[in-house]
């Protein structure tokens, strides 16, 4: 953390700017992935199991084969069969999603650990990062704005799965099962296999989320690397009023304020520092209470959600 | 394009079992091409899952399937779209949160996998104006009124090419005006060879101005099958009730005396819907010891807002709630001080317990009082059972003992339940809606009865429904609710059906 050092309280702004970036990455990432899944009328609370078990497997991929690519396609493979699992349980008469998804919550962390041991020490071949500093002669701004290859696929698949939910075959099918569960028997479509391919899907980008966190940013395997992050993207989706581009723009938001506590040690204050690491936090409370409503439902949400019933 | 008359589709001997119930007990029926067909009958004759039957939505344990000379197997409802056959069902099967345009894709069997909406919004334009209907595109479903969501529905089933058409009693939701609207037009598709329709009702009004042949179903047994030139509304009777005509209710005498203070005096009241925006938008209602108000409208325009501000349930914006000229919130000192009963509607999911017993849920008023409770702590449970099989009896509620789930007895005896519960207390103030909801015709004169004697004893009552004909039944005074106000204002003695409709429909009229 020295780029911001020899810059002054610009270096501050800019640091929390390129900090935004680079944690927003695997926020982004499990946002969009539960955006799908509750589009189809279902929520998967098990994304912060998802997000750890796709960081592990990404970088015990890496290390095995060591190729960080292989790495990222193990993630959303492990990511999408968690969610294949939440799907197929959800499926079952009478199961409640809720509670299937913090059991897949522990298990995904379970599984993380118990998997992850022997990859604690070793180094794993990361992600090239896609330079945007090429301009500046300054070390501290090519560093910093070494951007993840994983947040421009975020972005554009935000972008894409926009503009597929309004334009597409698939988009309105998942729209459909997620508003009004009657209207798709009445046109005969199964809800529930809309309901497993969006749980499958969701799963499969929340996995590549923990790839970002492995392989690019903080760049290692731990046990605390997640630290809550898949949780706090799903409150993040609420915010967004379920709408992708505007994951994008929380997910800015939310990494932004997780990069305030190292930029400002960075200039060297140092005085509240584990305060203030827990801005995120209480942002997300603050969304949730700002946007929570004791008399009217939340604009946006999808009518078949159990959080809206 | 060559012109195929529409379908014609003859039943034979369809029996369907569901668990122990016979539904439908070698039932045939003959729907001719180009006419319109009624299938009169009680809630729960069996019309619904006939045509179900026939639609592949169930599968019949027996009998056959004929269209156009044709013996067929339909096992799931592409099989009956297929072949044309289409239905709109009771309750709207659109998707409120997206465009007329959407909806009418999504029920298209084959969706490209990118949707051109500029290609498809121009097609969908000019295939109304070939229609009676019409409707904007890229209108939100849920902005549209009731009337505008059936004729939406129908249009859908037409866009889809379907040529024969079930409409599932279509104009529980619309207004008198609407629903003559709705069938006349489809009256004269038929008419111009375009239809074939079967209109599932219990209204006599709409067999004799729209259907050309009846089909009477009582029980899950054919009862009669007519020409409805040939049949007067006393055999139509007859063959829909049986034996003796259905037990008229005997009409409440106009109450002797309603002047006086109001006991319910609702002032200028306001409050929010689910959504945030205004729903009630300053209703005034005064109600007075021994008459029964009956507040109309049609379903949307804040009926269900205003029984749960009344309930406590809802927070209001302003205006006020004066019950025996004290203020009300609906808390329950305020409940029991001034003696109001309130039944909401679908009492299983607002007003009772499902899985509780029978008793437990006539026991909710009074368990924390002498001398079901002891010390206002512990239950005295050697009292709650007398006191449950004396409400029983008393209420005629059919129920094999008071230990029972209250979610295993049928719909006309868990409201009865309900009614026992609250109207076992010294009432001076009942607030009811929609209480015959879904109940058959029975059950509901049962319950509207239990409603009039509350009142001459002396209660004032609020009577919210959905149902024109049950307030004009039983109302002293109706009162139409629309757009979170109220519009219109008559004693029964001089209400006119088409005068009452015109003020449901509101703003909504074309």
């Amino acid at each position: 953390m020295t780029e911001a050092g020899e810059l002054g309280w610009w270096g501050v702004l800019f640091a929390i700017f390129a900090g935004a970036i680079r944690v927003s990455t695997p926020y982004l990432l499990v946002s969009l992935g539960e955006t799908i899944t509750e589009k189809s009328g279902r929520t998967n609370l098990g994304l912060e199991g998802t997000l750890v078990l796709g960081a592990m497997c990404a970088f015990a991929t890496s290390v095995i084969t060591g190729s960080p690519w292989l790495g990222v396609l193990a993630a959303g493979v492990a990511g999408a069969s968690l969610g294949l699992l939440h799907a197929l349980i959800c499926n079952l008469p009478r199961v409640n999603d809720i509670a299937v998804g913090i059991a897949l919550f522990l298990l995904g962390v379970g599984l993380a650990f118990y998997f992850g041991k022997p990859f604690i020490e070793p180094r794993a071949t990361m992600l090239t990062g896609i330079s945007l500093g090429f301009w500046s002669d300054h070390p501290a701004i090519r560093s910093g704005l070494e951007v993840n290859p994983l947040f421009f696929l975020g972005l554009l698949l935000a972008i894409f799965l926009q503009w597929s939910l309004i334009n597409t075959k698939w988009g309105l099918y998942l729209r459909m099962a997620g508003e009004s569960e009657d209207a798709a028997r009445a046109v005969g479509r199964s809800v529930q296999s809309v309901r497993t391919y969006a749980t499958v899907f969701g799963g499969f980008i929340s996995g590549l989320g923990g790839a970002s966190l492995s392989l690019f940013y903080p760049g290692n395997w731990n046990e605390g690397l997640s630290s809550g992050q898949g949780l706090m993207a799903i409150a993040l989706v609420i915010f967004a009023r379920w709408n992708p581009v505007r994951c994008f723009y929380a997910s800015l938001l939310f990494g932004g304020a997780s990069a305030i506590g190292p930029a400002l040690q960075s200039v060297g204050i140092n005085q509240g520092y584990y305060l203030i690491n827990a801005a995120p936090y209480v942002f997300t409370l603050g969304l949730l209470i700002y946007s929570s409503s004791a008399s009217y439902r939340l604009a946006g949400a999808p009518s078949e959600l159990s959080l809206s019933r | 394009m060559t012109v195929l008359p529409p379908p014609t589709i003859e039943l034979r001997n369809i029996s369907k079992q569901f668990g122990t119930v016979r539904a439908l007990d070698a039932v045939s029926a003959r729907f001719q091409s180009g006419r319109v067909h009624a299938l009169l009958g009680e809630n729960g004759a069996g019309k619904s899952t006939l045509v179900k039957c026939l639609l592949g939505y169930y599968r019949a344990d027996a009998g056959e399937t004929i269209v156009d000379g044709r013996r067929v197997a339909i096992s799931h409802p592409a099989e009956a779209h297929a072949l044309g056959l289409g239905m709109v069902y009771q309750h709207f099967t659109l998707v409120p949160q997206m465009t007329v345009a959407e909806n009418f894709v999504l029920g298209r069997g084959k969706i490209p996998l990118v949707v051109k909406w500029k290609d498809e919004q121009d097609q969908l334009r000019s295939f109304m104006a070939g229609m009676p209907f019409r409707l904007d595109p890229q209108r939100k479903v849920s902005t549209l009124a009731a009337g505008e969501k059936q004729k939406l529905e129908i249009l859908k089933q037409l866009y889809l090419g379907r040529r024969f058409l079930v409409l599932d009693e279509p104009t529980s939701v619309l207004t008198p005006a609407e629903a003559d609207e709705v069938l006349g037009e489809m009256r004269n598709l038929a008419n111009a060879s375009k239809l074939t329709v079967v209109l599932i009702t219990h209204k006599f009004r709409e067999v004799e101005q729209f259907a050309q042949d009846v089909t009477v179903l009582r029980g899950g047994k054919l009862a009669g099958s007519v020409d409805q030139k040939d049949a007067s509304k006393e055999t139509l009777a007859t063959m829909m009730f049986g034996g003796g005509t259905a037990e008229k209710s005997r009409v409440a005498k106009p109450a002797a005396v309603a002047d006086g203070v109001p006991y319910l005096k609702i002032h200028e009241l306001i409050a929010d819907g689910d959504r945030g925006t205004p729903v009630l938008n300053g209703v005034s209602i005064d109600v007075r010891p021994g008459e029964i108000v009956g507040v109309a409208g049609v379903s949307g325009n804040g009926q269900k807002e205003l029984v749960e501000v009344l309930a406590g349930q809802r927070a209001t914006t302003s205006g006020s709630i004066l019950v025996d000229r004290q203020a009300f919130s609906g808390t329950r000192s305020e409940i029991k001080r001034a003696g109001v009963a309130l039944i909401s509607e679908e009492p299983l999911a607002n007003s009772a317990v499902r899985t509780l017993s029978v008793m437990e849920n006539l026991a909710l008023r009074q368990f924390d009082e002498k001398p079901l409770s002891l010390a206002k702590f512990f239950l005295n449970r050697s009292r709650l059972a007398p006191f449950a099989r004396d409400l029983i009896q008393r209420y005629k509620v059919r129920a094999s003992s008071p230990f029972v789930r209250l979610d295993t007895l049928s719909g006309g005896n868990v409201q009865r339940v309900v009614l026992a519960r609250e109207l076992s207390r010294d009432v001076k103030l009942l607030i009811v809606q929609n209480p015959c909801f879904g109940l058959d015709a029975s059950a509901a004169t049962n319950i509207r009865q239990q409603i009039v004697d509350a009142r001459d004893r002396g209660a004032a009552v609020l009577l919210v429904s959905e149902d024109l004909d049950e307030i004009l039944e039983i109302s002293d005074r109706i009162l139409v609710l629309s757009e979170g106000t109220v519009s219109f204002e008559t004693s029964r003695a001089n209400a006119e059906v088409y005068e009452i409709g015109r003020h449901m429909a509101g703003a909504h009229a074309a």
